[in-house]
C-alpha cells in the first residue's frame, strides 16, 4: 500500500513536469515563429477537441451511454459565453472567466434537463433521443432573436486565440485532471457500476438515476466551457458549426481513443484535429483521404491507441509513459 | 419478532401465477433454505424481496420495516442484500473496486472532495480499501484484488459476489445458487465461508440451492416450493424424506 502511494506521488510530480515541458514547447513553437500560420492556428481547437473528447469519454466510455448531443451542449456554451463577452465592457479578466462559467453552467443545466428524460432509455433508443436534442438546440438557436438566427453571431473577441492559448491550455488541463479525479473517486466508480451492471448497482445499494444525471451534468458542462472558447477563438459561430457532424466527429475521438481511457481521447483528439491540414496537401482527395486513414486506424487499432502505447511503452521503461496524464 | 417476515406473498404475470400465498419467518442468525424442482418460483421470491418485482398482493417486513413498494436501492440500505443466479459483477472493475462499490453507503464523502483531492478523499478511500481487504480475506480473495474481476475463475467470481453483497453491511443476505458450478472442493470452501460469516458477522442468511448436500449440511430450515406454493417447511431431515417433496422431484 505504501508503495502504491510513493508511486502515486512519483506520478503526480511527473505529470506536473510534463504539463510544464508541454506549455514551454508549445510557448517556443509559437513565439519563435516554428509553426507556420495554418498550423499556429490549430493549437486552441486541438485542446477545443480534447476537452469536447474527454468530457463525452465520461457519459460514452464510463457511464456506457452512447450519446451523440455532445456538440448541442457546446452550442449552448459557445452562445451563452459570446453573448456574455458581447454585451459586456469589462476586462478579459473578467468577461472570459464569467463567460466559461456561465457557458459551463448553462449546459450542465440543459444537461440536466435531457438527463432525466432520457434516463429510461438505453443504447441506441438513448443515442437517438441525444440526436434530436442536439437537433432541437439547434433549431432554437436558429430561431431566436439574441442569437441572431442563421446568420449567428459575429465579431466575438478573440480571447482564446493562438496568441493568448494559454487560458485554453489551462482549461485543458483543468478538464483533465477533474475527469480524471472524478473516475478515480468513489462517485466514479459509482458510475462505472452503472456502465457495468446496472442491475448489480442498484442491488449494491447505489442510486443509478443519480449516477446517470451525474454524469450527463459533469460532460455538458466541459462541453460547454469547450464551446465559449471556440467561440473566442473563431469570433463567429454560426448554428451549422454544432450540427451532429460535430457530434459525431467527438465520438469518433472517443471510439478511436479507446472507450474509457482518458489519455487515448487526448490523443485521438489531437491527432484528428491535426490530420485534415496534414492531409490539405492532397486537396480534392483530402476527405476521401481522411476517411480511409480512419478505417485504417480503426481496424489496426481495434481496443483503443492506448493499449498499444502503453503496451509498447512498458517495453522501453516505466518512467517515460508520463506524457498527458 | 423474526427478521423477516412474509406473508401470503403473491405475484401473477398475466395470467402466470409466479408466486402464490407464499409464507415465511426467518429468525436472525438463521441460515434458511429455499428449494425446489426447476421454475418453482424461488428466483421470484428473491426479486419480490429485493424490490425487482412488485408484489400483487402480501406483505414483507424486514425488523418491521415494510418493504413493499421500495425500490431496488432502498431494500438494499435498508438491509437486504443479494447475489445472482447468472453472476452480475462489475466485470471490467478490479475485484478491489467491486467490493468498493458496495462499500458506497457504508463510507461517504463528496463529489467535490473527491474531484479536489481534498484530505477527506484520501482518508476514506485508505478506510474503503482496508474494509474490501479485510472482506476479500474471508473469502481468500485478497491475493487477487488488484485483477480484473471478469478475469477470475468461476467458483471465484460467485465468493466475490458474496463478499460485495456482504459489503454494504446487510441485516439479511440472499444467496441465489452459490454453488452453481462448482466443484465438490469448492462446495466445501464455500459452506464453510458461508457458516464463517454465519458466525463472524452474526448474519442472517437465506439460500436457493439445488445442490442437496450443501442445502443439508448447513441450512437449519428448509421451504419446499412447487409450482409457486409452498410444498412442505421445516428441518432438513424432515423436509427431505417428505413423500411430497420426493414425489415434486423425481416424479410418481
Amino acid at each position: 500500500m505504501t508503495k502504491n502511494r510513493k508511486n502515486d506521488k512519483i506520478k503526480i510530480v511527473y505529470s506536473i513536469l510534463a504539463i510544464v515541458v508541454i506549455y514551454i514547447l508549445l510557448k517556443i513553437a509559437i513565439d519563435g515563429g516554428i509553426l507556420n500560420r495554418q498550423y499556429r492556428s490549430l493549437i486552441v481547437p486541438i485542446g477545443i477537441n480534447i476537452i469536447l473528447a474527454v468530457s463525452l469519454n465520461l457519459t460514452t466510455g464510463f457511464l456506457g451511454e452512447l450519446a451523440l448531443g455532445h456538440a448541442g451542449f457546446m452550442a449552448i456554451g459557445a452562445y451563452v459565453g459570446a453573448l456574455i463577452t458581447l454585451n459586456m465592457n469589462a476586462s478579459v479578466y473578467v468577461e472570459l472567466p464569467l463567460a466559461l462559467l456561465a457557458g459551463g453552467l448553462s449546459a450542465a443545466l440543459a444537461g440536466l434537463i435531457i438527463g432525466i428524460p432520457v434516463l429510461r432509455l438505453r443504447g441506441d433508443y438513448l443515442a437517438i433521443v441525444t440526436l434530436a436534442f442536439n437537433q432541437i438546440i439547434i433549431s432554437i438557436i436558429n430561431s431566436m432573436k439574441v442569437t441572431n438566427g442563421a446568420q449567428g453571431l459575429s465579431k466575438i473577441e478573440t480571447y482564446t486565440n493562438y496568441k493568448h492559448f494559454t487560458s485554453a491550455f489551462i482549461l485543458v488541463v483543468i478538464t483533465i485532471i477533474v475527469i480524471r479525479n472524478f473516475v478515480h473517486s468513489k462517485h466514479g466508480r459509482a458510475v462505472c457500476a452503472v456502465r457495468d451492471n446496472m442491475i448489480a448497482a442498484e442491488a449494491s445499494g447505489l442510486q443509478v438515476s443519480r449516477y446517470k444525471i451525474l454524469a450527463f451534468a459533469i460532460a455538458a458542462f466541459f462541453a460547454g466551457v469547450a464551446g465559449v472558447i471556440y467561440a473566442h477563438n473563431v469570433s463567429i459561430i454560426k448554428p451549422t458549426n454544432f450540427e451532429y457532424t460535430k457530434s459525431i466527429e467527438i465520438l469518433v475521438m472517443v471510439v478511436l481513443g479507446g472507450m474509457g481511457s482518458i489519455k487515448g481521447s487526448i490523443i485521438a483528439a489531437a491527432a484528428l484535429t491535426v490530420l485534415p491540414e496534414f492531409l490539405r496537401g492532397a486537396d480534392d482527395f483530402r476527405m476521401l483521404l481522411y476517411a480511409t486513414v480512419l478505417i485504417v486506424m480503426m481496424l489496426f487499432n481495434q481496443s483503443g491507441v492506448r493499449d498499444r502505447l502503453l503496451g509498447k511503452r512498458k517495453l522501453l521503461s516505466n518512467s517515460k509513459n508520463v506524457k498527458g496524464e | 419478532m423474526a427478521l423477516l417476515e412474509v406473508k401470503n406473498l403473491g405475484i401473477s404475470f398475466g395470467g402466470l401465477r409466479a408466486v402464490d400465498q407464499f409464507h415465511v419467518s426467518i429468525e436472525k442468525r438463521q441460515l434458511y433454505g429455499l428449494i425446489g424442482p426447476n421454475g418453482a418460483g424461488k428466483t421470484t421470491i428473491f426479486n419480490l424481496l429485493t424490490g425487482v418485482y412488485k408484489p400483487t398482493e402480501g406483505s414483507i417486513l424486514l425488523d418491521g420495516i415494510s418493504l413493499v413498494g421500495k425500490g431496488p436501492a432502498q431494500i438494499n440500505q435498508v438491509g437486504i442484500a443479494r447475489t445472482f443466479q447468472n453472476i452480475r459483477l462489475f466485470h471490467k472493475m478490479t475485484v478491489l473496486d467491486n467490493v468498493k462499490v458496495a462499500l458506497h453507503n457504508q463510507i461517504k464523502y463528496s463529489v467535490m472532495e473527491g474531484v479536489l483531492r481534498l484530505p477527506g478523499y484520501f482518508k476514506r478511500e485508505k478506510e474503503m480499501d482496508k474494509k474490501a481487504l479485510e472482506l476479500l480475506e474471508v473469502f481468500n480473495l485478497h491475493e487477487e484484488a488488484g485483477i480484473i474481476a471478469a478475469n477470475l475463475p468461476y467458483g471465484k467470481q460467485r465468493k466475490l459476489e458474496i463478499a460485495r453483497a456482504m459489503a454494504t453491511n446487510p441485516k439479511l443476505i440472499l444467496l441465489d445458487e452459490p454453488a452453481a458450478g462448482m466443484n465438490p472442493n469448492e462446495t466445501e470452501e464455500l459452506m464453510e465461508n458461508i457458516r464463517f460469516i454465519r458466525d463472524k458477522f452474526e448474519m442472517t442468511i437465506l439460500l436457493i440451492e439445488h445442490d442437496m448436500k450443501l442445502v443439508a449440511g448447513i441450512c437449519e430450515q428448509i421451504t419446499v416450493l412447487n409450482f409457486g406454493t409452498e410444498l412442505a417447511s421445516g428441518t432438513p431431515d424432515m423436509v427431505l424424506n417428505d413423500p411430497k417433496v420426493i414425489t415434486a422431484y423425481l416424479g410418481e
